[in-house]
């Protein structure tokens, strides 16, 4: 379990526009072990899709830019592969579930063919043994094979999304890039989907980075905890730690924000303000102008990233030394 | 005293090609000034139609409405202009519910244009102070909706829902597009405005852990009907119909000490299109038997807590 899959160092990320350039990730360190579901958790804007969609070399040309940082996975630096090398590995070692399953599917094909064809493509294979193949996909996320042949408008969201996590399982990936695979569908079709998702990664030994700003699908599914702030990791360490220890202030203030379903506060304690501006962030600490903990120190550099207790650390000036 | 809100029966059906689709299908509720009735269920199951069709955004197929005691179901033109000062509504999609083309402080105003009596400079200065009330900046004036975040834009469609001094407020998923951080401010937003006009509010949303914060009563929906309805806390302490307790298992609680057990629900919402008279949720319930094809009805097992489950005490007991 301890052996490292994906191992992202010092990753920056911008987007170039005309008028500005946006600085989307910064800086940022990430190791996935094997067998391990990973969340990356923030707020819209702060980089979480960014970091999964560097992994894949998916990002929007011509305006992202991987400006720095290395990516590696099983040992093997993924940013200096060649774009036919990278194909080998999309899809079939590393695969993807996207936001929205309305519009991750092709609506001119039959949801059976576009498993099939995805099979097809990484492994050589008769075109019967992909349609095999791709049949018991759809049964394993809970569709009967019948429906093979049928096209995506024909199916609920929830179902949708089985038929995306069907097609992103199908080769075996060693990593699951998960997108808030759950955000479109309603909690008890969330449930069913969460906990199919687990019982395959189970069956699989899949790693699954899952990406979500919803903290009860964390608690629920993952195993540690990246706490993504104006593109950067301010927090991560094992789940545990985080929702027993948190020791950052954003992600304190994540916490003071959620409405718990066993306490009745008279208000809710917000974190006052907004992210600030990917195209005007400030020198010293992202998290200055809303922390309610900050000082003048703050405002001047860049935080170190403080390690806390083994595996968990915390990128704020005042978490140096601190006890967890 | 009167309730400020009453709904007796209200039935809204659509036709469709394929049928009649049970929108809404006999649904009840009073509601007292100054209170907050939650309205909670999946995709589809009329959550949405139930409040528009209290406005009068959709004209009702049967049923009754009253407003502070008056029969407002069919009401004339005149009545409804009147109505609507006093009913508003905040919708879901802070993106989409503003006119693109409109500075904050036009979309403001608009309502107060539209009712009239009052001058320009009035006006003007009324938009200020309701920019004001709901935390916008004066600097915003000017801006357009897209230079706006989320929660920003949905200050401005709180803020129209205001400006015509509303005694009641539809509010349709109001926090769903946000992000947690920024949904925590309007919330609060909601209730001091709440507390400070006296409002009384509706609250539509699928987000279970929000309608247990905001709501003073819940109501939870599935397929057009009231499956369960109780005091806030009564609902979360005392679940009773077999839907609720696979809802309220559903959501993923923030705590990793508490895990909970999931009640998985086989299967999706079925057609409203054409029900059968039986129970609803029958198809995808553990505890179904003969006597569920029967129609349901509301029973009190509680002083204020109804289920419509004829299997609830023996689910209870066992």
């Amino acid at each position: 379990m301890d052996e490292k899959l994906l191992e992202i160092r010092n990753l920056a990320v911008e987007y170039h526009t005309d008028e500005a350039v946006v600085y989307a990730v910064n800086n940022v360190n990430l190791t996935v072990k094997k067998g391990e579901t990973i969340g990356l958790v923030g707020e819209t804007g702060a980089g979480k899709t960014t970091i999964a969609r560097s992994i894949l070399r998916i990002l929007p040309p011509p305006t992202a830019r991987i400006v720095s940082g290395e990516i590696f996975f099983n040992g093997t630096d993924l940013l200096k592969l060649s774009e036919k090398e990278m194909q080998k590995i999309r899809g079939n070692k590393i695969a993807m579930i996207f936001q929205d399953p309305m519009t991750a599917l092709n609506p001119i094909e039959t949801v059976g063919f576009q498993i099939a064809e995805a099979i097809q493509r990484h492994n050589k294979i008769t075109r019967f043994e992909a349609v095999k193949r791709a049949s018991e996909m759809l049964e394993m996320v809970g569709i009967p094979m019948e429906r093979y042949s049928e096209y995506p408008h024909q199916f609920s969201g929830g179902m949708k999304q089985r038929v995306v996590i069907a097609m992103a399982l199908s080769c075996n990936p060693e990593l699951l890039l998960a997108d808030e695979p759950t955000t479109a569908l309603d909690v008890t079709i969330q449930a069913q989907v969460l906990d199919m998702m687990e019982s395959l990664k189970r069956q699989l030994g899949t790693s699954v980075v899952l990406i979500t700003h919803d903290l009860g699908v964390v608690a629920d599914t993952c195993d540690s905890v990246a706490v993504v702030y104006a593109g950067e990791i301010v927090e991560r360490g094992t789940v545990e730690h985080i929702f027993d220890f948190a020791a950052h202030p954003y992600t304190l203030g994540l916490f003071g924000s959620l409405p718990q379903l066993d306490s009745k506060e008279p208000r809710l304690k917000p974190i006052k303000g907004m992210m600030p501006d990917p195209t005007n962030l400030p020198p010293g600490c992202r998290f200055y102008e809303r922390c309610p903990e900050a000082t003048a120190e703050c405002a001047e550099g860049p935080p170190p990233d403080v390690e806390v207790a083994p595996g968990h650390t915390v990128k704020c000036i005042k978490a140096r030394g601190g006890a967890a | 005293m009167t309730p400020l809100l009453e709904v007796r029966n209200l039935r809204k059906y659509f036709k469709t090609r394929y049928g009649t689709l049970h929108a809404v299908d006999d649904v009840s509720f009073t509601l007292e000034k100054g209170k907050t009735l939650g309205v909670v269920g999946e995709s589809g199951c009329g959550k949405t139609t139930l409040g528009r069709t209290v406005l009068h955004l959709t004209e009702p197929t049967d049923g009754q409405i009253f407003f502070e005691g008056r029969d407002i179901t069919y009401p004339r033109k005149k009545e409804l202009r009147k109505l609507r000062e006093e009913m508003q509504i905040i919708f879901q999609d802070p993106y989409s519910s503003l006119n693109p083309r409109m500075t904050v402080s036009e979309a403001i105003m608009e309502p107060l244009i539209l009712r009239g009596g009052m001058s320009r400079d009035e006006m003007l200065e009324e938009t200020r102070s309701l920019m004001d009330t709901v935390g916008l900046a004066a600097r915003f004036e000017n801006s357009y909706p897209h230079e706006l975040d989320g929660g920003r834009r949905q200050r401005i469609g709180i803020a129209r829902a205001l400006a015509l001094k509303p005694k009641f407020i539809v509010c349709d998923e109001p926090v769903s597009a946000l992000d947690v951080s920024i949904q925590a401010q309007i919330i609060n937003l909601m209730l001091d405005l709440q507390e400070e006009f006296g409002l009384t509010y509706m609250f539509v949303t699928h987000d279970l852990s929000v309608v247990k914060y905001i709501s003073d009563e819940i109501m939870v929906m599935y397929l057009g009907q009231v499956v369960e309805k109780a005091p806030s806390d009564e609902l979360f302490a005392n679940t009773l119909h077999p839907y609720s307790k696979a809802l309220l298992s559903a959501i993923p609680i923030p705590n990793i000490h508490k895990k909970r057990k999931r009640i998985l629900l086989r299967g999706e919402l079925t057609s409203p299109i054409n029900p059968k008279p039986g129970c609803r949720f029958m198809a995808r319930c553990d505890y179904a038997m003969e006597k569920c094809n029967e129609p349901q009805v509301l029973e009190e097992s509680s002083p204020g807590h109804f289920v419509a489950c004829c299997r609830y005490k023996e689910i209870m007991n066992s």
